[in-house]
């Protein structure tokens, strides 16, 4: 069992996340995982029922989950986004304005490691949903 | 030009010190070389032959005396001296070390400088029009778009892992002096028939091994949704564009296989949407930057007379100096080319001068063309002649400005591990042939590009003449390409033949020149005669 | 022979491995083969030395090492073009070793 960074108040959801193509199938789960290549987008129309959704990085360099996860809270997804895998410091404050708000890496992170990674940018330039308030928002308050 | 606010400053300030905390933690080993490579070349810094190289970022092209002087102290102070101006319009050192690279960052955040996304697989430095602000044929000065999209790509979390490097240039004139079409988008700013500013993006241009030119996918994008529009342009290719294959991941062919009507359509749904998510900053931002680009003061009854009895400044000016939009003052191009010497590559000494002579002469200002020169865009006419004996003097005069002089070299297999051939050599020998023979006056423009790889980043297949560096069974060797243009007709270069050794191919390109000048009709160039006439007598004469 | 080449981990410098450290002379390099891959990952893994990898050489007549591609006699060398910044400026024929 991985060590789960959470920043959520509910309760994790026990379920095993099923797949994107399994989870078609049998639409009543709760989690499912979204590997690189699937399209986040056939989620959308089942928001309501998820509660967990696993986003997996086999590898830090394929960055398609970063689109993924701002998809689906644009589309108003409100439950837990994990990225799990290879999912390193570096990244992790990348991922959390994408959206995520738990992390399953494959090599644990220290907590105090991972708040030093999110504190790090005091500023941000991008409007990314994650409710930050962006530079050009800043200097025309 | 612009300034940075506290904000813009926090941000190179934030970086600096996340890249020293990473590179403590490489040297420390926390960190494998495979975890910290995209972090380092995301600050622009290579492994190369000899050392790290550090390619430092020139936003848009545009740079003050302030910076330019920093940018020789570096090289004095962590180099050996000298960097190369890159066609993209940025400078590379080339003898940098690991443990140094921090504090260097933190040197060119005192003059609002950095290597952000210099390298990697992210949105790269945005480059623009090296006339930008001065040309007289522009509808606006593109580089409030380009800082705007500065803002938007740095650090941008969704884009730091794309399927490959990607590269942005904006434009805003007639014509193209940027290589807009070659660029993964290429965005010019137009004017709708109501008469309000816009922009066109063309998507799916590159070079490397698979040239393409890129398609107009859209030509109206109003300003106060250029931010979206590339937003929507970026997720579509970071979720479909290849992964499987390095070599297939630029977006180019991502455009080239979906077709640009189906990328455009996924494009377009993708718009839609962000256009509901509140992403784009407003036209108040825009203006703000704008400000920062409002013309310096200029003189305004300042005199066009020019005294071009000397004839070494006459012919400086007729090569060099272009037209400027304000009477009175010119654009002032300074070759980085002498005649034998290492294209783009310049002194501590040498950056200096350029720095002191934009500030008595310049506004303050200077620009890195593509073609790996300086300009000094706002000088004077009645200063003209002063500026070029101070250049003349130091070795910066040379009037050869778009000549076969003036070639665009990449760095090659005496800097570039990924290299199959050293291109410097090459392009000194052919200088020194031209400028020996005397032909390079009678040839005009011509535009010579030579890439020791595929890769391109010399621009071989844009050059009239183009010169490719091949591994043979481990030897040097070199094909030839005509017809290649980068402006607003561009054209990609064809293969001649078989290739040519290292003197061969100074022979073979001569023999190019002497065939244009053997069919050219008045008025033509070198490319015009090319296209009339094909490839089929320069082959004859190359092989026959 | 086989020798093993690489850059310093902190200053980027090419250096070669001499049976028991690393030299920036190539002419130090010593013969790996067999060992390549024990010595790269041991170093690589002490930090020693960055994307180490093996390549085909020649002894010399002078005791000198040549590399078997030219792009590693760039390395050992210098820039062919600027022969004042290689490691041997004083000699005006060193380029030709190279080509
Ligand atoms: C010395 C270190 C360098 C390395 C390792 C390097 C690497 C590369 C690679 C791998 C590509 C092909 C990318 C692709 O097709 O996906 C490329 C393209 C390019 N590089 Fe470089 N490059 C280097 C230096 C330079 C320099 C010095 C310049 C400017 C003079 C430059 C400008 C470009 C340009 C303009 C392209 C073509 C862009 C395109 O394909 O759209 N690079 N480079
Ligand atoms: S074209 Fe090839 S040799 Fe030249 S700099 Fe680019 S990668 Fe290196």
């Amino acid at each position: 069992m991985v060590d789960v960074l959470r920043y959520r108040d509910d309760e994790p959801v026990a379920d095993p996340a099923v797949t994107v193509d399994s989870f078609a199938e049998q639409s009543n789960a709760a989690a499912v995982r979204i590997e690189p290549g699937d399209d986040a987008r056939d989620l959308l129309p089942h928001l309501e029922q998820l509660r967990l959704v696993e986003v997996n990085f086999p590898a830090f360099t394929d960055g398609r989950g970063y689109s993924a996860a701002r998809i689906l809270r644009e589309a108003g997804y409100a439950g837990e986004l994990r990225a799990v895998g290879d999912v390193l410091l570096d990244q992790l404050g990348h991922m959390r304005r994408c959206g995520f708000d738990a992390f399953a890496p494959d090599k644990p992170i220290e907590a105090a490691d991972a708040e030093v990674a999110f504190n790090r940018w005091p500023e941000v330039y991008q409007a990314t949903g994650d409710g930050r308030q962006p530079i050009w928002a800043k200097r025309h308050g | 030009m612009y300034k940075y606010d506290q904000y813009d400053q926090a941000m190179v300030d934030t970086r600096v010190a996340e890249f020293r905390d990473q590179t403590q933690r490489r040297l420390e080993g926390k960190l494998s070389e495979d975890q910290f490579k995209p972090l380092r070349l995301q600050n622009g810094l290579y492994l190369q032959l000899h050392a790290y190289m550090l390619r430092v970022a020139v936003p848009y092209g545009t740079l003050s005396s302030a910076q330019m002087h920093m940018l020789a102290d570096i090289a004095d102070k962590y180099d050996r001296g000298y960097g190369h101006f890159t066609t993209r319009q940025n400078i590379q050192y080339n003898w940098i070390k690991l443990e140094d690279a921090p504090d260097i960052l933190a040197d060119l955040a005192t003059v609002e400088m950095h290597a952000i996304q210099t390298s990697g697989n992210c949105i790269r430095n945005i480059s623009s029009d090296q006339f930008a602000g001065a040309a007289a044929d522009e509808i606006a000065d593109p580089r409030p778009y380009a800082e705007l999209l500065r803002q938007w790509s740095s650090f941008h979390p969704e884009f730091l892992a794309l399927p490959r490097k990607f590269k942005i240039a904006v434009i805003a004139s007639q014509t193209d002096r940027a290589a807009m079409k070659l660029h993964d988008i290429g965005i010019r700013i137009v004017k709708n028939e109501a008469g309000e500013l816009g922009a066109a993006f063309y998507v799916g241009g590159g070079m490397g091994r698979t040239p393409m030119i890129a398609p107009c996918i859209k030509e109206f994008v109003p300003l106060d949704q250029l931010i979206t529009y590339s937003e929507a342009c970026l997720r579509v290719y970071n979720r479909y564009g290849r992964r499987d294959n390095k070599y297939k991941a630029r977006i180019k062919i991502l455009v080239h296989e979906l077709g640009k009507d189906e990328y455009t359509r996924q494009v377009e749904e993708e718009f839609a949407h962000l256009q509901t998510q509140g992403i784009e900053p407003p036209l108040a931002e825009l203006e703000r930057i704008k400000a920062h680009f409002a013309d310096p003061a200029f003189e305004a009854a300042a005199s066009d007379d020019l005294d071009l009895s000397d004839p070494g400044f006459a012919l400086w000016v007729e090569r060099n100096c272009v037209a400027h939009k304000q009477p009175g003052y010119i654009i002032a191009n300074i070759s980085l080319k002498p005649v034998g010497g290492i294209p783009g590559d310049a002194s501590a000494e040498q950056i200096h001068l350029m720095a002191d002579l934009a500030k008595a002469y310049s506004f303050d200002e200077l620009r890195v063309t593509h073609a790996q020169n300086i300009v000094l865009p706002h000088v004077k006419k009645a200063d003209l002649h002063a500026l070029w004996q101070k250049l003349d003097a130091a070795g910066l005069g040379t009037a050869n400005l778009d000549t076969v002089e003036d070639i665009i070299a990449c760095p090659g297999l005496d800097y570039c591990s990924l290299a199959n051939a050293r291109s410097i050599p090459v392009a000194q020998k052919i200088s020194q042939r031209f400028a020996e023979t005397g032909k390079t006056e009678t040839l005009g423009e011509l535009k010579l590009k030579i890439s020791g790889c595929i890769n391109a980043c010399g621009h071989h297949h844009a050059g009239h003449i183009g010169i490719l560096g091949v591994d043979r069974k481990g030897v040097e060797n070199y094909q030839l390409l005509l017809g290649g243009c980068e402006g607003d007709d561009t054209s990609l270069g064809q293969i001649t033949g078989p290739g040519f050794d290292e003197d061969g191919i100074v022979g073979a390109v001569e023999t190019a020149t002497n065939v244009y000048l053997a069919n050219r009709q008045d008025g033509e160039r070198f490319l015009d005669t090319y296209r009339r006439i094909g490839m089929a007598p320069f082959k004859e004469a190359l092989y026959g | 022979m086989k020798i093993l080449t690489g850059n310093d981990l902190k200053t980027g410098a090419v250096v070669w491995w001499t049976g028991y450290d690393w030299s920036i002379h190539v002419e130090d390099a010593v013969d790996v083969d067999g060992e390549a891959d024990a010595i790269a990952a041991r170093e690589e893994g002490a930090r020693r030395v960055n994307g180490p990898y093996a390549i085909d050489a020649q002894r010399e007549d002078n005791g000198g090492v040549r590399p078997a591609h030219i792009k590693d006699r760039i390395r050992a060398l210098g820039p062919t073009v600027r022969p004042d910044l290689t490691l041997k400026p004083a000699d005006p024929n060193a380029g030709n070793w190279v080509i």
